[in-house]
């Protein structure tokens, strides 16, 4: 490693990101100090084990990564948009693509699901936090640092550039020799786990965190989906982290698992990497799902339709999302009979997921349907996630697929699928939510703006690449010439990015005007909702509820409201609550140095980060915290402060 | 106290689930096929019940025990359907 390959040099885009790093860094501190906010920072944010803060920091993390890798988006269609275009020259092009990937999948869908479970899940099933609350606060602090390391690889030794799913040979050592695909292991690896603590965190916390007469069939859908994807995390992960360790070895200490030579094999990477994968897919979808039940159900004013087969449904999807992996890499060289049960077992996931449709559509019928910002969200996402599922079930035929896999036609299905189901899915949540963390609502003449700019330029942006993939177009090329004719659309395309771009814009500028103009509420439940979240005031205290609810109904909220069915019935107990922790964050903060040490085979930093990791984990286990109790009074007080009363 | 101090079954769990992970690694000595997968087998085994027994407290009698068996079962499945569809892919299904 010479020093002049630290630093990307020899684009002026890059030295405009540097630049804007730096001053970024800059007026951050600048500004924490000059508003004197570092303490406020510290025991307010960084050392929290919240839930609901945790949750916030992940939102607010993963709306960051959306933009990092749209601007990744805009400029991959800006450089395809004509032919012969020069705007990005080939190596730059496949680290844009690579990184768009892993961003928009692992530090935005992912984070953003995962934060709408930590605000969302302790609230609906009742409970005061999740069961780990500090595990939770590592997993955050792990998942931040593999994201920023990840980040930094942009401008410090190059980005992976070998596609997300970084298949070898290419992505060995002997093919890419830079720095970029140790990125993607240690990253991943970090973040990783990360998740995987979370998954088990989730799974404890719904199976034994329940409010009293919350039984499994009793849980609002959201909680039944987020269940259902914390196993498939627990099971799924596993496989990532040593598929992820693997290649680390591979590249960092020249073992021979993905090489062509000396008994290794290249393709048992793209197996591993699909085990994972294909699961990972239903990760950010189930949750989406979920998201989308309640919704609807609240704003039809109707109980979800089909309650059991939407849990059944589920628990039939996450077993098959185990069962498909291999339609990754059907022309990889596998006989017939192989890409014959993969055909079946992928066509057969869609027959759960076509209940689950007239499942929304049957809650739908005959409601009271109100068309506010997330229900436009939901039911768009209806008709387009299902052009989505369709290719998807095209795709599915192996035979078939020879034809346009790896084609455009490829990328729109799975943007059509992705986009409607998670990144619609999280919006939608995002301004269902949010009057209950912030306690006033996102302006709903701005959302719909940013809706219809949104949906309508979703299409523009990704139709014509159907067409495209048809034509012969495949995918991660970075130019193409003018004979092919891919021109035209490419250009529309382009132009649909840059809707998407604005209809963003508005989005974000929708948070800024809503903080600034919104009238707050002082009912903590705005959208006269269903399920046991909006029992509480918003915003939400600390301890979420000054009173242990007793849950009846399947919607306990709506039966405490109409059928007269009370929730909270006992009097105010002194509450125990968990109480910050500086660990995590100096926990991530270490992992990222060892990270990064790694990445450049600096073994004397990475040893002493190591052992560092090593001392936090052994001082956390000899901890004892005994917690903090919030005595009746101090309820009482915060209980009439919410309500708007004076003391 | 002392015993609060030094969890004595925990600390020997940890212990033998190290020593059985170096015993495996004899299974790279120049040895018999049979007597390699012998050790592995063996191995594995005694490795998997100490986890289960020591630190995922199966034994137990809770409330929680469908759970924990549905967990297992859940994780068979995965990993079996890992291991065979591999082999399956690349070995039994292989078009040659």
């Amino acid at each position: 490693m010479k020093w002049d390959e630290f630093f990307v040099t020899g684009e002026p885009m890059i030295y405009g990101a540097m630049a804007s790093i730096v001053l970024a860094t800059i007026a951050i501190i600048v500004g924490l100090t000059y508003f004197k906010k570092w303490g406020y920072l510290w025991r307010e944010w960084l050392t929290t084990v919240d839930h609901k803060r945790i949750g916030v920091m992940y939102i607010l993390s993963a709306l960051i990564m959306l933009f990092r890798g749209g601007v990744d988006a805009i400029m991959m269609r800006l450089q395809t948009a004509v032919p012969e275009n020069k705007f990005l020259d080939s190596q730059h092009y496949n680290e844009i693509f690579t990184t768009h990937g892993l961003i928009m999948i692992l530090f935005m869908a992912m984070p953003f699901i995962i934060g709408i479970m930590n605000v969302v899940v302790p609230l609906q099933i009742g409970a005061r936090d999740v069961a780990f609350p500090r595990l939770n606060a590592i997993s955050f602090w792990l998942f931040f640092a593999g994201a920023m390391l990840l980040n930094l690889s942009f401008v410090i030794g190059g980005s992976p550039d070998a596609g997300w799913s970084a298949y070898f040979p290419l992505a060995s050592i002997e093919f890419s020799p830079t720095v970029g695909n140790n990125y993607y292991s240690l990253a991943l690896q970090i973040s990783g786990i990360g998740t995987l603590l979370t998954g088990i965190n989730f799974i404890v916390t719904i199976l034994k965190m329940r409010a009293p007469g919350m039984k499994l069939m009793r849980m609002p859908m959201f909680t039944w989906s987020s269940l259902i994807t914390s196993v498939i995390i627990a099971f799924a992960f596993p496989v990532l982290t040593v598929a992820l360790a693997l290649m680390m070895f591979d590249r960092l200490f020249g073992s021979q698992f993905f090489t062509m030579a000396n008994g290794g094999m290249d393709m048992l990477w793209a197996n591993l990497f699909w085990v994972w994968g294909h699961p990972e897919v239903y990760i950010v979808v189930l949750p989406a799902f979920g998201i989308f039940s309640e919704i609807i159900s609240t704003f039809s004013k109707k109980n979800l339709y089909g309650y059991t087969s939407m849990v059944v449904s589920m628990v039939v999807i996450s077993l098959l999302s185990f069962l498909v992996w291999a339609h990754h890499f059907y022309t990889m060289g596998q006989g017939a009979m192989v890409n014959g049960f993969f055909s079946i077992t992928t066509m057969a996931i869609s027959v759960p997921t076509g209940v689950k449709i007239f499942n929304w559509l049957f809650t739908m019928r005959k409601g009271k349907i109100t068309f506010t910002t997330p229900m436009l969200y939901s039911l768009a996402f209806i008709p387009i996630f299902t052009i989505g599922g369709v290719t998807g079930v095209m795709l599915a035929m192996a035979s078939a697929d020879y034809q346009y896999h790896n084609t455009m036609f490829l990328v729109a299905h799975f943007h059509y699928v992705l986009i409607p189901g998670t990144v619609f899915a999280v919006i939608a949540g995002f301004h269902y939510w949010f009057p209950k963390v912030f306690g006033f609502k996102l302006n709903e003449r701005l959302g719909k703006h940013a809706f219809w700019w949104i949906a309508v330029s979703f299409n523009v942006t990704f139709f014509p690449l159907f067409f495209l993939g048809l034509q012969g177009m495949t995918r991660r090329m970075y130019t193409y010439s003018e004979e092919t004719g891919f021109g035209p659309l490419n250009l529309l395309s382009f132009a649909g990015a840059l809707g998407l771009a604005f209809g963003f814009v508005i989005l974000v500028y929708n948070i800024y005007y809503s903080i600034r103009y919104s009238p707050r509420e002082t009912n903590g439940d705005p959208w006269d909702a269903r399920t046991l979240e909006w029992a509480t005031s918003s915003p939400i205290p600390a301890y979420n509820f000054a009173i242990t609810p007793n849950v009846k109904a399947r919607d306990a909220l709506w039966s405490a409201k109409y059928d007269n069915l009370p929730i909270f019935e006992g009097k105010i107990e002194p509450i125990h609550l968990p109480s910050n922790s500086g660990k995590p964050v100096i926990l991530g903060a270490i992992f990222f140095a060892f990270g990064f040490a790694l990445v450049f085979s600096w073994w004397i930093p990475a040893i002493i980060s190591g052992i560092g990791i090593l001392i936090i984990l052994a001082s956390m286990s000899f901890d004892r915290d005994h917690g903090i109790t919030v005595s009746v009074k101090e309820i009482m007080e915060t209980e009439k402060k919410l309500r708007g009363e004076t003391l | 106290m002392m015993k609060q101090l030094f969890p004595i079954r925990h600390v020997m769990g940890y212990l033998s689930s190290l020593i059985l992970s170096a015993l495996a690694v004899t299974a790279l000595l120049d040895i018999p096929f049979a007597a390699k997968m012998a050790i592995l087998t063996v191995t594995a085994i005694i490795q998997a019940s100490l986890q289960l027994f020591v630190f995922m407290h199966i034994s137990e009698t809770a409330d929680t025990k469908k759970e924990l068996y549905l967990n297992i079962a859940y994780a068979l499945f995965v990993g079996l359907v890992t291991i065979f569809g591999s082999m399956y892919i690349f070995v039994w299904g292989w078009y040659s």
